[in-house]
């Protein structure tokens, strides 16, 4: 019996691993978000190096020293510029500052001929502000080169900061931005999982019932072997994928080092640049030090946590996808009809995850990653920020057990009905029957 | 012995009785034809035998002991009427994982496939899917896959459906050759004319029950109604007949009925006498068709025999 539903296993899992498509998703997949990354950066980048020349009219004549030049934005103070020829003039944008600007008068006008990107307007607000705040200052008789030194000031070079989590006897570096992309990347990666190859039991168990080859079969093997067979085949797959994935990570981690670490940044100056504004620190040091933050997050708890939520949440899922897969009669649109109660929860999950992450301490957060529909997902998400008390990860994963058994149990019970009825519609009424009859 | 022995089955779905109380045994070299119209319940039947299905009321015995289809399935091989097969997995590998699944070792059944796959010509499918086939192919495949594991009992539910003549033809010596050898087949048709070509038994089932079972040329000794055919070489001139009725009268053809008491030499003396030369004289036995339509009738209207699909 038990080399049987091997059998079955092994044809699950190497039909499928053979097959073209999961070669080229496992390797593309990776390659494809990486591109997306840089791809974005760099198009930034781009957009960014192009010079932003912007032509002041100051009538007020407060505003000169607070406009300095930037890498790629240029500030030109004339009076011969107006909003109707500075693009003729060679600016990407005018700016008139009136005389007599209030919060209630004349305001201050920007012209531009496009729309202007946010760090340009972000530039032009800040040397705004600041001439403001100057003007304020100097009215209240502070010394003009007192206040020029504390404009010099950078108060981030002036202390160091570490934020620490207190556990009674240890304390442990906090790294919240961390705990998020961790949670954020294993809870996405479940939510992937259940929806691809739930998806793929569905549509195994409807090729087999659909070119009758189950009737072949379970004259052979009990029902249940087939359907069991199949899911835990998938889920090799799965894991398989998931390997490759983390040795391709790996890779391509020891890669990023070694290029950012090694002077060859200096090409790449504008790439960085824009990576550097987006995250607000220059990117090598940034990236390094993530390397070694990233080692000090909590692997050993989240690592079997990820893989058993992984399993488990795939197993809850299944059984359900396959007992939907049974009770299709060839039309697609059932198909459709019946996956959408199960992918439902799924969403669900995927969204609330995204929600309680940056707050995974709420009541939420809390009954979100305990309940068996959403725990796979929500529960990924806060177990990196290591604030999961032991009571609730416990049953967290007793009820997760239970649920996949229940599942399974139940699913069982209408695979077995479901993968030989032909021709024929089932109504909820008789899946109900099916459920409560003796086997 | 009988090989196969079924007690009293029954099996309701949702009220419906698809099979209702139904007894019969299968044994020797015989080949049996299950038949019935569509919806009569024969599919639900050989689920049943073959173990797909279990029986609500009611016991199989196979050889002798109560039916374990886990372990004895073996000894069983069942081609389902709407067959099916894998159809992006390769043949070979297909043929090898269905054999193994029955339950045979892996060395055995790769000699099995050889053999049959060098016997149907089929060598070089052995690394083709099932996309790449005919219809036709298909099923002879089907075919090789339900045989190769050599069953005592083999259950074929409408076999011939979709084959060309020369396939079709193939399989059918197949079957007489298997039955030779001792397979006891069992043949489930709504086709009457490919059941008198090959069946020696049958089984007739309609509404869940059994109307009629036995040899075939006893039912249809049992069920002639004494008509004969005459083919005349010169006609005879008019009589009234004592020994028989014409039913149907051409130029020199006449279908005439026995009457009660007499022999047929008594119709072929009265023909003589009067003048009559005769180069025919054949007995009509009722095709199956007539036979299970005249059962049927007496119980109850049955539904019109329809093709599948």
């Amino acid at each position: 019996m038990k080399s049987k539903i091997w059998l079955i296993i092994k044809r699950e899992y190497f039909t499928r691993v053979r097959n073209r498509t999961f070669i080229l998703s496992t390797i593309l997949l990776p390659l494809f978000i990486l591109l997306f990354v840089f791809g974005t950066a760099y198009l930034t980048s781009k957009s960014q190096g192009e010079k932003q020349k912007i032509a002041v009219n100051d009538q007020s004549g407060l505003f000169k020293s607070s406009f300095r030049d930037k890498a790629n934005i240029e500030y030109d103070f004339t009076t011969e510029v107006n909003e109707n020829n500075f693009a003729q003039k060679g600016y990407t944008a005018f700016l008139f500052i009136p005389e007599n600007y209030s919060s209630s008068g004349d305001s201050i006008k920007l012209v531009s001929a496009k729309q202007i990107n946010i760090a340009t307007q972000d530039d032009v607000k800040d040397g705004i502000d600041e001439a403001i705040r100057n003007k304020v200052f100097l009215e209240n008789h502070i010394d003009k080169k007192l206040l020029d030194s504390i404009n010099k000031v950078k108060p981030e070079q002036l202390y160091r900061f570490s934020a620490v989590v207190n556990k009674g006897n240890k304390t442990e570096h906090s790294n919240p931005l961390l705990s998020y992309g961790i949670g954020f990347g294993s809870g996405f990666l479940i939510y992937f999982v259940l929806i691809i190859y739930g998806a793929s039991v569905m549509r195994g168990v409807m090729e087999e019932k659909t070119n009758r080859i189950a009737e072949v079969i379970i004259s052979s093997v009990r029902p249940f072997q087939l359907m069991a067979g199949k899911i835990i085949g998938i889920a090799a797959v799965g894991l398989t994928q998931l390997f490759m994935w983390f040795i391709l990570v790996i890779i391509l981690l020891a890669a990023g080092t070694f290029f950012l670490s090694h002077g060859l940044a200096a090409n790449t100056d504008s790439l960085q640049a824009a990576l550097a504004s987006q995250q607000g620190s220059s990117l090598p040091s940034e990236f390094l030090s993530a390397k070694s933050t990233f080692l000090s997050a909590n692997w050993l708890l989240i690592i079997p946590c990820f893989i058993f939520y992984f399993l488990a949440g795939y197993l809850f899922y299944a059984s359900l996808f396959a007992a939907a897969g049974s009770i299709v009669n060839e039309d697609p649109q059932d198909a459709q009809a019946l996956t959408i109660p199960i992918t439902m929860p799924i969403i669900l999950s995927f969204v609330l995850m995204t929600a309680v992450i940056s707050n995974p301490d709420s009541t939420l957060a809390v009954w979100g990653s305990i309940i068996p529909f959403s725990s796979p997902i929500v529960m990924m998400a806060r177990i990196p920020s290591g604030n999961v008390l032991p009571w609730e990860l416990i049953l967290s994963i007793v009820l997760l057990v239970g649920g996949f058994t229940f599942t399974t149990y139940i699913a069982a019970k209408i695979y077995r009905t479901g993968i030989l009825l032909y021709g024929k519609k089932v109504t909820l009424k008789e899946i109900g029957k099916w459920l409560f009859r003796k086997s | 012995m009988p090989l196969l022995e079924l007690r009293n089955l029954k099996k309701y779905y949702s009220g419906h009785k698809a099979v209702d109380d139904i007894s019969f045994e299968v044994s020797g070299e015989n080949i049996y034809g299950l038949l019935g119209p569509n919806g009569a319940g024969k599919t639900t039947l050989l689920r049943m035998i073959t173990g797909i299905i279990l029986p609500d009321e009611g016991d199989i015995l196979f050889q002798g002991k109560p039916f374990d289809p886990m372990n004895q399935i073996m000894k069983i091989g069942y081609m389902p009427e709407e067959r099916g097969l894998y159809k992006k997995m390769k043949i070979g590998e297909q043929a090898l994982y269905l054999s193994m699944l029955r339950g045979m070792t892996k060395k055995e059944a790769v000699k099995q496939i050889k053999y049959w796959f060098e016997k149907f010509e089929m060598q070089s499918w052995w690394n083709k899917k099932v996309d790449d086939l005919s219809k036709g192919m298909g099923q002879k495949l089907q075919f090789v896959i339900t045989v190769l594991h050599q069953p005592r009992l083999l259950i074929l539910d409408e076999p011939f459906s979709g084959l060309d003549p020369v396939n079709s033809n193939l399989i059918k010596q197949e079957i007489f050759n298997l039955s030779k050898q001792g397979t006891t087949i069992i043949f489930s048709t709504h086709r009457m004319e490919q059941v008198e070509e090959i069946c020696n038994k049958i089984i007739l089932v309609n509404r869940g029950k059994k109307i009629l079972d036995g040899d075939l040329t006893k039912i249809k000794e049992d069920f002639k109604e004494n008509i004969f055919k005459i083919g005349f070489s010169s006609t005879p001139d008019y009589f009234e007949p004592q020994s028989f009725d014409i039913i149907e009268k051409k130029d020199l053809e006449s279908f005439i009925r026995i009457n009660k008491g007499y022999h047929p030499s008594d119709v072929l003396r009265e023909y003589l006498d009067h003048g009559a030369s005769i180069h025919l004289f054949n007995e009509i036995l009722p095709s199956l068709n007539e036979i299970f339509i005249k059962q049927v009738n007496e119980i109850q209207s049955i539904p019109a025999f329809s093709e599948p699909n």
